[in-house]
């Protein structure tokens, strides 16, 4: 990997985590900076996402760069059979940075070690999303003031989850208190427990959406249970509603509480929700361009003032 | 009087002796080493009587000496296998192989929608526990167990 690429999430150190943080500060006070005048930056979208693609390109944008790109593979070449090799190396010709998503596992990190333009991983498959977790854990730092010694509730899909995985990771620096509500089906791996363990990380299991979590927690972190992901699908009939967060869930909840979503919830979140002050989803939206505005300019060595 | 030991492969007098080699692993050891591709001297035993083992077999290879490097290469299907260096006729050195921290090339990774078996490259994998063989992808970061390891 060149060594500038961000491809997963476990390539920051608790120290890099920190200093981004405070580079996404500086764009929120001001995110309208002319930082990437005369670069051009390439956004090679292989899987379409059009959340992902128009926060990356909004932060481009603000920061006065240009971009060439595609949203969808099958406008590309490599929907006639080019490599991905190819595509990287014919883009590094003409771009400064590459930012990608991919529906294939390990892409951007092969993508890194094929190229000297650094690359910005957006997704590749079910493995990694780092800018999706920097904007999380930002989003973390400005509800809560802080990172450390939070209790955090990872509700839902725990086992395919990969917003969950990475965030595991990036917030393992801060000594969390993991409390992890799932379905049987679809509870957290052992890979992940292992690796609390070892870093010495206190985490509960629990099926129950109860309120003696809810009332424990600084952050409830949703997902979505997705019923394909059911071998049995009476299984996914009895426990379907069980992982849906609800206003009055929330009575007895601690007033520095927020909820975070990655994005987009389909019912794991009931609408009456939304009104509640606690409901962060939204502007963990408006988070991402700030982190992502801070990561691209981390990569591309430009110092913020 | 004990009778005299026949001897099941014929003497080496420069090169590398490769004994117990688990004898169902055999040619995939060939292939790993690459020894169709040696222009020198080779003797291939197969089915051969084993105290330890039943069956074993054993490759000489004339005037050949492997790094370490090349011989790990086989570390995953042929953990036991003596490597006797000959020359004049004396075993000179005995080498065991061991897990490499990394392998390259030599795993498939049994991640369909991994890149690495989607694209022309070599698959990479770090070796994360070398006591019960549990390897783990570069690029997708699969990890496989010991008996869901496949070779390419
Ligand atoms: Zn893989």
């Amino acid at each position: 990997m060149n060594k500038k690429s961000l491809v997963s999430i476990a390539d920051y150190s608790k120290e890099d985590i920190l200093r981004l943080i405070g580079i996404a500060e500086k764009f929120e006070k001001n995110p309208n900076r002319r930082l990437l005048e005369g670069k051009v930056c390439a956004t090679l979208f292989f899987e379409p996402s059009t959340r992902t693609r128009l926060s990356f390109e909004t932060a481009v944008n603000r920061l006065g760069g240009r971009i060439i790109g595609f949203s969808d593979a099958s406008t590309t070449s490599s929907s006639k059979g080019e490599t991905l090799k190819d595509t990287i190396m014919m883009v590094s010709n003409y771009a400064d940075l590459i930012i990608m998503r991919h529906y294939l596992e390990g892409a951007a990190c092969y993508a890194s070690e094929v190229t000297n333009v650094p690359i910005i991983n957006a997704g590749d498959g079910a493995n990694q999303h780092p800018s999706q977790t920097m904007l999380d854990i930002y989003s973390i730092f400005k509800t809560q003031g802080r990172l450390e010694n939070l209790e955090i509730t990872m509700v839902g899909d725990l086992k395919y989850g990969r917003t969950v995985h990475s965030l595991i990771t990036g917030m393992s620096h801060f000594n969390p208190v993991f409390h992890f509500v799932a379905p049987e089906e679809l509870k957290i791996p052992d890979l992940y427990k292992n690796f609390c363990d070892k870093k010495g990380i206190k985490y509960y299991e629990y099926t129950d959406f109860s309120d003696e979590v809810i009332n424990r927690s600084d952050i409830i972190y949703m997902t979505r249970v997705q019923r394909e992901r059911f071998t049995d699908l009476m299984e996914y009939e009895k426990v379907k509603n069980v992982y849906i967060l609800r206003n009055n869930m929330l009575s007895g909840s601690k007033d520095n509480l927020r909820i975070l979503h990655p994005l987009p919830r389909v019912n794991e979140i009931a609408y009456d929700v939304d009104c509640n002050p606690k409901a962060y989803y939204i502007e963990q939206a408006r988070n991402g361009v700030f982190a992502r505005q801070a990561i691209i300019c981390d990569v591309l060595g430009i110092e913020v003032k | 009087m004990e009778k005299k030991k026949e001897l099941q492969v014929a003497a080496l007098e420069n090169g590398t002796a490769i004994d117990h080699i688990p004898a169902d692993q055999l040619f995939k050891v060939v292939s790993l080493l690459e020894i169709e591709h040696l222009k020198t001297r080779v003797t291939i035993g197969y089915n051969l009587d084993s105290k330890k083992m039943g069956k074993k077999g054993i490759i000489k290879i004339s005037d050949k000496f492997f790094e370490q490097d090349e011989i790990n290469r086989i570390s995953l299907i042929a953990p036991t296998v003596n490597l006797n260096i000959i020359r004049d006729y004396e075993v000179v050195e005995k080498k065991q192989v061991s897990l490499p921290d990394e392998m390259c090339g030599i795993v498939k990774c049994n991640n369909p929608k991994c890149i690495t078996n989607n694209e022309p490259m070599q698959t990479r994998f770090q070796v994360i526990d070398k006591e019960n063989v549990t390897l783990k992808c570069h690029y997708c970061e699969v990890k496989i167990k010991k008996e869901d390891i496949e070779l390419k």
